[in-house]
């Protein structure tokens, strides 16, 4: 756990980068954080982060890529174009969510 | 007379009716079983058949010798929940009242979920080994094979004993070098995640032993379906891995009553507080082993912790009380790693498997995290005691809670090396 400063914004990251404070997240910190991985945030980019933040604020923890399926209705061949690669810890990393617990 | 029903008579279910008759008392509580099957398997041993270690007949008892005096069994079908009812209603059209509702219908393999899977290969040259029809027809495949390229492939997380597809690595590698046959065959493991295995301690050591091994690991797979003319797993990435026998992993679902009642999470495990296994939505219906959606391996030691811990729990729960235990996700796994030998891991929500001796510190008997002969005699036996002591019931001289005790925090050195580019 450290501080950092994104955008000209001071927030928490754990050990590999993954904000831990949810209400430390803006706009303008999601779109360095994507910038830090490569990515250039579409509308299509946000749409997701939106959600996968308001489904956090209900659930309490990150979505897996078959919850973003399944509920918000966005294929996973469209997550891995827009987060190629990784999407489900990218889309957590850029919407300062944490990463994804990976089910054991 | 008030009513417990409990959905499914696998680990969890059949191993919570013998305890809990043990403590209601007849006149105050009947206990109900529902489950459809009647036999009961001991899926541990399901890996075992593929090499012929086990027969079938080996892992497979009556249901009937399972469900204690006390207690109804009735083989039926769940068809819905109706929990504003308090009524289950089976597939006959009848129903059930209940006072109190356990659901522990467990995890489904769903080779259907996945396009492709279920096609013209499916158990010619697509195989799982979750069941014991896929477990047998592996074996009689293996037999015949005489070499190529397997891929072991895991479809997406979460899955029922998630070392299960490591082990049938490590099981094939060794069967392959004892017949000979071992620099014919090409051993690929294939998983959504980014290692061998979630935590990164164990994931290290796990995937340091598919290294040793020479088994290739291709990480971050999500595969969109399979190809059956060419023979290939195909992923949402548009990554294409060859295959002349697959063993996959399929997509695990809870019971889909469960999503028609309305219980379920996208994957139909029923979501529950991790600490009392009581459903979020419910005060009268708890869901326990595989069937519930913990933030811990599904497998049958947690059900087994779980079911320890809600014993006590449920007492207090009926006479109006708090729950006064809370789970912390207590897991313990043998994993086998060929050769005779094998390895123990155990953890928890919060600690992830660390190496050290088990259950007592420094005596062991089990190493933890480390290859040993006597972890394998130690799986081979724990079938013995399933059957005779623990889904019968009987305490085990094993807490139910997660102990540090013999565990060793490796220097954080260490840590550095353990994480990888997360993102990249």
């Amino acid at each position: 756990m450290s501080l950092t400063t994104i955008a000209g914004h001071e927030v928490h990251v754990d050990d590999e980068g993954f904000m831990t404070e949810y209400d430390e997240w803006t706009e303008e910190v999601g779109k360095q954080l994507a910038a830090n991985i490569g990515l250039d945030l579409s509308d299509r980019h946000r749409d997701v982060i939106r959600w996968l933040r308001d489904d956090y604020c209900e659930q309490g923890e990150t979505a897996t890529l078959r919850r973003v399926s399944t509920k918000a209705g966005i294929p996973t061949k469209d997550l891995f174009t827009l987060f190629p690669k990784k999407p489900a810890k990218k889309m957590a990393y850029v919407a300062g969510l944490p990463k994804p617990a990976g089910c054991v | 007379m008030r009513h417990l029903l409990v959905l499914g008579a696998g680990t969890a279910g059949t191993t919570l009716v013998n305890k809990m008759r043990r403590l209601l008392p007849e006149e105050e509580w009947a206990i109900t079983i529902v489950d459809p099957r009647t036999e009961h398997h001991y899926q541990p041993g399901y890996l075992f058949i593929p090499f012929g270690h086990y027969s079938p007949a080996q892992v497979t008892k009556p249901q009937s010798g399972f469900i204690p005096a006390g207690v109804r069994w009735i083989a039926a079908d769940v068809d819905e929940i109706r929990p504003e009812d308090n009524r289950v209603v089976l597939g006959d059209g009848s129903a059930l009242h209940y006072d109190q509702l356990v659901i522990a219908t467990g995890t489904i393999p769903r080779p259907d979920q996945t396009p492709g899977m279920t096609g013209p290969e499916w158990r010619k040259s697509v195989f799982d080994f979750y069941t014991l029809e896929g477990a047998t027809a592996l074996r009689d495949a293996l037999a015949e094979w005489d070499g190529g390229r397997l891929v072991v492939h895991i479809t997406e997380t979460p899955i029922k004993c998630p070392v299960a597809p490591l082990e049938f690595s490590f099981l094939a590698d060794a069967w392959f070098r004892r017949r000979g046959l071992r620099d014919r065959v090409e051993i690929v493991y294939v998983t959504p995640l980014d290692g061998a295995f979630t935590k990164p301690i164990a994931s290290k050591r796990l995937g340091g032993m598919l290294e040793e091994r020479e088994i290739r690991v291709e990480t971050d797979f999500y595969v969109e379906h399979i190809d059956n003319d060419d023979r290939l797993l195909v992923s949402y990435d548009e990554r294409e891995i060859p295959f002349d026998l697959l063993v996959t992993v399929p997509l695990n679902m809870g019971a889909e009553f469960v999503a028609r009642s309305g219980l379920g999470d996208e994957l139909n495990f029923v979501p529950v507080d991790p600490a009392n296994f009581l459903s979020k939505k419910w005060d009268n219906i708890f869901a326990i082993g595989d069937a519930a959606d913990l933030p811990i391996s599904k497998a049958g030691s947690v059900a087994h912790f779980a079911v320890e811990v809600f014993a006590e729990n449920f007492l207090h729960h009926i006479a109006g009380e708090p729950m006064p235990i809370r789970f912390d996700g207590h897991a313990n796994c043998f994993v086998e790693s060929g050769d005779g030998k094998g390895l123990l891991i155990d953890f928890n929500y919060d600690t992830e498997p660390l190496p050290g001796k088990y259950p007592l510190p420094v005596v062991g008997p089990f190493s933890l995290l480390e290859e040993s002969r006597l972890n394998h005699l130690g799986k081979l036996m724990f079938k013995t005691i399933y059957w005779n002591a623990l889904l019968p019931g009987r305490d085990l001289p094993l807490p139910a809670l997660m102990s540090m005790a013999g565990k060793k925090v490796p220097e954080s050195e260490s840590e550095e090396d353990l994480r990888k580019e997360a993102l990249l």
